[in-house]
């Protein structure tokens, strides 16, 4: 996927550079971004280095493991066909958790094994199960509470206070996860009775 | 709505303060802890570099050559009938496909309009309220193995939608 995307870029750039005589813009344009990474990823460090300890400080002491927990009957209204005390509940919700906290690098491991379970308990069917589309859904709908690289990007261009978005960024997250799981429930109910009929 | 940015201010300092509290009473090693992670991180970053620096010259080339004001005119007429900037369709649409293209695409306008303007704060808000589509799904299936999706893709675009919708109501509301 990205590498068509990448390389329609940099193609289409050169095109249009030539055609719109930009082109001595466009080779300059090619190293300062690059060196633009750099510094950007520098000061990222910091910022991504202080959430991270914070964060393992939180699973330390027990935080991550009791917010696991809590999420437990969101998890059994939301995947009503699994089977209770399967280890897949246990990586479905590790998943979300690490979504919420911003550990995206986390979170994709244990929604690997979670797919990985499902797929199990849907005989091995090659088609999604209900349950595999709603954890599709919610990661997809994006879970993430705090976004720290978003707001590294910001302070790294001058921002004058990178964290004003948070509050209207949490409540558009909660929507946009509001409206995936309202349409992941109706979907099933709607299939199910379907199939009950035929 | 100036309370919204009132709160904004308070999360993070209230989330250091819930946990650092909370290690400090269950007597956890905290700053030992804290340096583990801080290592962890930084293996992050150093892994995000590669892509960061290939999507970044491919966005600065795509600028610096006219091409990205030359699609968003193109927009304009489709985005104007949204009610929406048609600097951003692009990162809409390619944040669908790539999380780390739709970065490139943020920086840019970033650098070009101030993380502070309407701009930079809708872009903020809509890119931390969706997740890559595309992508998303190609890894989790195909990890599965899993061929038909059923209503996946259906459910991911709507929620991509009301996110996107909801961040131009909210910018509009709070800014």
């Amino acid at each position: 996927m990205l590498n068509y995307l990448w390389g329609f870029m940099i193609i289409i750039g050169i095109i249009v550079g030539v055609f719109k005589g930009n082109i001595a813009d466009v080779g300059n344009a090619a190293i300062t971004s690059s060196k633009e990474a750099v510094t950007l990823c520098i000061s990222m460090l910091g910022i991504m280095a202080m959430w991270t300890g914070m964060m393992q400080i939180a699973r330390k002491c027990g935080l991550v493991a009791s917010f696991t927990k809590a999420l437990r009957p969101i998890i059994r209204f939301l995947f009503p066909d699994l089977p209770k005390g399967h280890v897949v509940n246990e990586y479905i919700a590790s998943n979300m958790i690490a979504n919420i906290l911003g550990l995206g690098w986390a979170a994709t491991p244990m929604g690997l094994m979670a797919m990985r379970e499902l797929k199990k308990l849907n005989a091995d069917s090659d088609i999604a199960s209900f349950d595999m589309c709603t954890l599709l859904i919610v990661n997809i709908s994006s879970l993430q509470l705090i976004p720290v690289n978003i707001m590294a990007y910001r302070s790294q261009y001058g921002s004058v206070n990178p964290a004003e978005i948070l509050m209207a960024g949490i409540i558009a997250t909660c929507i946009s996860t509001l409206a995936g799981l309202i349409f992941a429930t109706t979907a099933r109910r709607l299939r199910r009775r379907n199939n009950r009929r035929g | 709505m100036n309370f919204i940015i009132y709160v904004s201010n308070y999360i993070m300092p209230f989330i250091f303060f819930y946990i650092i509290g909370l290690g400090l009473l269950t007597k956890t090693p905290i700053y030992d802890e804290f340096i583990k992670g801080a290592k962890e991180g930084f293996k992050v970053v150093i892994d995000i570099l590669p892509t960061l620096i290939g999507l970044m010259v491919g966005v600065g080339i795509l600028r610096a050559s006219g091409a990205l004001d030359l699609l968003s005119k193109l927009l304009e007429p489709i985005t104007d009938a949204l009610h929406f900037p048609s600097e951003l369709l692009p990162i809409v649409l390619v944040k669908m496909f790539s999380s780390s293209a739709a970065t490139g695409l943020l920086l840019d306008i970033f650098k070009e309009y101030g993380p502070d303007s309407y701009l930079g704060r809708l872009v903020s808000i809509i890119l931390s309220s969706t997740e890559t589509i595309f992508y998303t799904m190609a890894v989790y299936f195909m990890a599965a193995g899993v061929k038909k999706t059923r209503y996946t893709l259906a459910g991911a675009l709507v929620a991509t939608l009301a996110g996107t919708i909801a961040s131009v109501v909210i910018t509009n509301l709070v800014f």
